[in-house]
């Protein structure tokens, strides 16, 4: 039994070695370190020393001195006697080897042998394993947007693995990607109207959908439970069934290739769920207060303006967070209704530059981070509203 | 008394959403039922341009007469098969401006020019030429003169009003363009990337419910794909997978797990061999619903964590008292506390992914056998420019979805009932 877990011990911690070292690798090749192999059964047979030997050392050392001892010596054979490689890499391969000593100190003789002892261990790793694997696999795509940005076609050509970004360069070099999309292909102009399009449509939104859930919250009349139902499934119709219908109506108005267009569609697409997150939260303000505000004899416009909306700012941020995410990021409709490049959003914009096979794949990323940096900004910097916003909301996507 | 206050509550009540209410219902009701009308109709991109009328101003001197103009129009049909019945005309001039030579079909009073040219039909074209005089002899300004532009009106059918119907639409959409694989790659695409994306979900939900140190920023980055805009992921995506220079394939050739390069993207099948069994595997359809569960799991995490948050410490408590090992305490604890959250949210999902449009079409747009159905109504209506099939392929579409709805509210509600 103690053998077993011993030895399953070993085993997973050793598979968390090989994955963390294998991370660390492949980003040392894409700074163009010629690594040709993982040498995974050279780290399987460390990692599993390793293991053992922080076993059978149990406190007779130090841990300090022992997590030391060990990563060095990893360093020294896989760094340097395998493969000569440069300083920064062996420094990453010994926090990796120090964070892993660590993570592995907690485990000792007596503690295998305790029952589900390696459920336990093998539920340590998995969760480690899954933030480390999560973060790679979701930060990767953003990483290398990021970097080949910075990057020269011809450079890619030459060894298409190499992204180290040379920082001694002038700026003006470092940056020429954007200083491209913005000079020759008018990015500032697109970045502006995006916003245009953005902010209008939270206004417009809010405009129409605070004194709409107003009454569906509050009021009685008519039709009331037939509204609120119709909201939700309204909700749920894509807008690839709407848009045959309102391009051709679009047309026929002139509307194509206008920004009023634009905010007319997305302020309806965005309307039913805005009402609908709002109306639940104003129905969990106390009554008490509108009465109040009743024999005071403030008309509804009063109630609204003076009571509802000063008490639920929370919501109306998440609203608007949400809103102004879905109108930046909107794709469908700005491909559909705009095909004059003065009236493009971000996103067309973008799209229309991939369309040019020709178009170099820097500035392309280029274009890219420009629209991703903002919302992924307000994203972090207003994340309590988000969430809430898209839990709420996330019927959508 | 009351029924007053009643009364002005419901007005106020009307008042208040009547605005939304006429907004959603028009640009997201009717185009709705738009579909259906246009759907049993042979229309064409072409044909929905309404023909107008048009005219091309062209002014020139005429030598040796410096007070006298002359004023070209080229007039013309904007549409190339349809007719404009009963054209007008109308331009203004400066005052002291005297006509020459007046057509039989024009009049000229108080400095307007007004013509009734009747009927245009399609490709209609005419070079319309009047001369001018001053009539005090001072020099003519030809920028001013080109500067105003000349009215026209005419009256022409549209296409879409009139009431001849046709069902060539659905027969096409039905038994033509292989209908049964449409459904079948939107089905595959619909269902794995909705079991991927939640299986993920539970899985990272159950991650960040322990406590670890970075773990709200760690909150924030599974959140990353959710949030950025679909074109930038799409594209870096494509650039990553790419076969020539891809960043992918380049690792794998550079570590020599691979010969050639794989074109993840745009190869419709790959054959993997398992246990000696021969399996077709459809690359491009695999490659996308990837991408698909990537940028979907977020949500499912985000909401199976909330699930997870609010499940009372106690039951784990207990769990551990009896000796309960971390995967029974997973099994028997957790998993049955998310089933709720976790069958609303396939329904959900299943529904958002069946209508996915952007994700495939920028990734393949279509192709290597990655045609789903919301891709099929851009393709017809846009890219073969059939208006009508693209309609019918939508009411497709909402026809399914309708079904998957009452499916889902009859589970709902068989849910409600149990509670």
């Amino acid at each position: 039994m103690r053998t077993k877990n011993i030895i399953l011990f070993s085993l997973i911690s050793t598979f968390f070695l090989i994955f963390l070292i294998s991370i660390w690798k492949i980003l040392a090749t894409l700074q163009g370190l010629s690594i040709n192999s993982f040498n995974i059964e050279i780290i399987f047979i460390f990692g599993f020393l390793i293991s053992l030997g922080h076993l059978g050392i149990g406190d007779r050392i130090k841990s300090i001195y022992k997590s030391i001892i060990f990563s060095s010596i990893f360093v020294f054979c896989d760094g340097y006697l395998i493969q000569k490689l440069p300083i920064w890499y062996n420094v990453g391969v010994f926090l990796i080897l120090y964070f892993f000593t660590n993570k592995i100190n907690k485990y000792t003789f007596i503690g295998l042998k305790e029952e589900h002892s390696t459920q336990v261990i093998l539920f340590d790793f998995l969760t480690l394993f899954g933030i480390l694997f999560f973060s790679f696999v979701i930060l990767f795509p953003f990483y290398m947007m990021l970097v080949t940005s910075f990057k020269t076609q011809i450079a890619l050509l030459v060894n298409p693995l190499d992204f180290s970004i040379n920082f001694g360069q002038d700026i003006r070099d470092l940056f020429k990607s954007y200083f491209v999309i913005f000079k020759s292909y008018k990015f500032g102009k697109y970045i502006v109207t995006s916003t245009i399009v953005s902010v209008g449509t939270v206004i417009i939104t809010l405009l129409f959908a605070i004194p709409a859930a107003y009454a569906v919250a509050r009021l009685n009349f008519f039709g009331k439970t037939f509204l609120s139902t119709s909201i939700l499934i309204i909700y749920m119709f894509p807008a690839i069934v709407l848009v045959i219908p309102l391009y051709t109506i679009f047309s026929q108005l002139g509307l194509r290739n206008s920004i009023e267009g634009l905010l007319i569609v997305y302020t309806a697409t965005t309307l039913p769920v805005a009402i609908y997150m709002l109306q639940g939260y104003f129905k969990s303000i106390p009554k008490e207060l509108e009465e109040a505000a009743i024999l005071d004899k403030l008309s509804w416009f009063g109630i609204i303006t003076k009571i509802i909306i000063p008490l639920s700012i929370p919501a109306i941020s998440s609203v608007a967070l949400y809103v102004f995410m879905i109108a930046w990021n909107e794709f469908l409709f700005s491909l559909m209704f705009l095909d004059n490049p003065n009236s493009f959003t971000l996103s067309r914009a973008i799209q229309y530059l991939s369309g040019d096979a020709e178009t170099p794949r820097q500035y392309l990323m280029a274009g890219s981070v420009v629209v991703t940096l903002p919302v992924l900004f307000i994203f972090v910097y207003f994340e309590k509203y988000l969430v809430s916003g898209l839990t709420a909301g996330s019927v959508k996507g | 008394m009351n029924d007053i206050l009643a009364n002005t509550e419901k007005k106020t009540a009307y008042i208040l959403t009547l605005p939304a209410v006429l907004l959603v219902f028009s640009i997201i009701l009717f185009p709705i039922f738009a579909n259906i009308w246009i759907s049993f109709k042979e229309v064409e991109l072409k044909d929905i341009r309404i023909p107008e009328p048009r005219a091309k101003k062209i002014v020139k001197s005429i030598s040796d007469e410096p007070s006298k103009i002359k004023i070209l129009y080229k007039l013309r049909n904007s549409s190339l098969i349809q007719e404009i019945r009963d054209v007008s005309f109308q331009d203004k001039f400066p005052k002291n401006f005297e006509i020459e030579n007046l057509d039989p079909r024009c009049s000229y009073k108080k400095h307007n020019l007004k013509c009734e040219f009747g009927n245009w039909p399609a490709k209609y074209k005419e070079n319309f030429q009047a001369i001018f005089a001053t009539n005090d002899g001072s020099k003519i300004d030809k920028k001013n003169l080109k500067s105003i532009k000349p009215k026209l009106e005419g009256k022409s059918d549209n296409i879409l009003l009139n009431t001849r119907f046709t069902l060539k639409n659905f027969k096409k959409v039905l038994f033509e363009n292989e209908f049964v694989d449409l459904l079948l790659t939107t089905f595959y695409y619909t269902f794995f990337g909705t079991v991927g994306s939640i299986v993920f979900g539970i899985l990272t939900a159950q991650m960040v419910n322990q406590k670890f140190y970075g773990r709200t920023f760690m909150r924030s980055v599974l959140l990353f794909p959710y949030v950025a805009p679909v074109v930038a992921l799409a594209y870096t995506w494509e650039l990553l997978l790419d076969p020539n220079s891809g960043t992918l394939n380049s690792l794998l050739l550079n570590y020599q797990i691979i010969e050639t390069p794989i074109n993840l993207l745009g190869q419709k099948y790959i054959e993997i061999s398992i246990l000696g069994f021969d399996f077709k595997l459809r690359l491009a359809l695999t490659t996308v619903i990837m991408f698909e569960i990537w940028r979907y799991f977020p949500l499912a995490f985000l909401f199976i964590l909330a699930r997870l948050q609010a499940i009372p410490k106690e039951l784990y408590e207990a769990a551990d008292v009896d000796g309960a090992s971390p995967f029974q305490k997973f099994f028997n604890i957790t998993l049955p506390q998310i089933t709720a959250v976790i069958s609303i949210l396939f329904m959900i999902r299943f529904i958002w992914n069946f209508n996915k449009f952007e994700d495939v079409f920028l990734l393949t747009g279509g192709a290597s056998g990655t045609r789903t159905l919301p891709i099929n109504v851009y393709q017809q209506g846009f890219a073969i420019s059939d208006i009508g099939m693209g309609s019918a392929v939508s009411i497709v579409i909402v026809v399914l979805l309708l079904m998957f709805m009452f499916f889902y509210f009859k589970l709902l509600g068989k849910r409600v009932d149990e509670n």
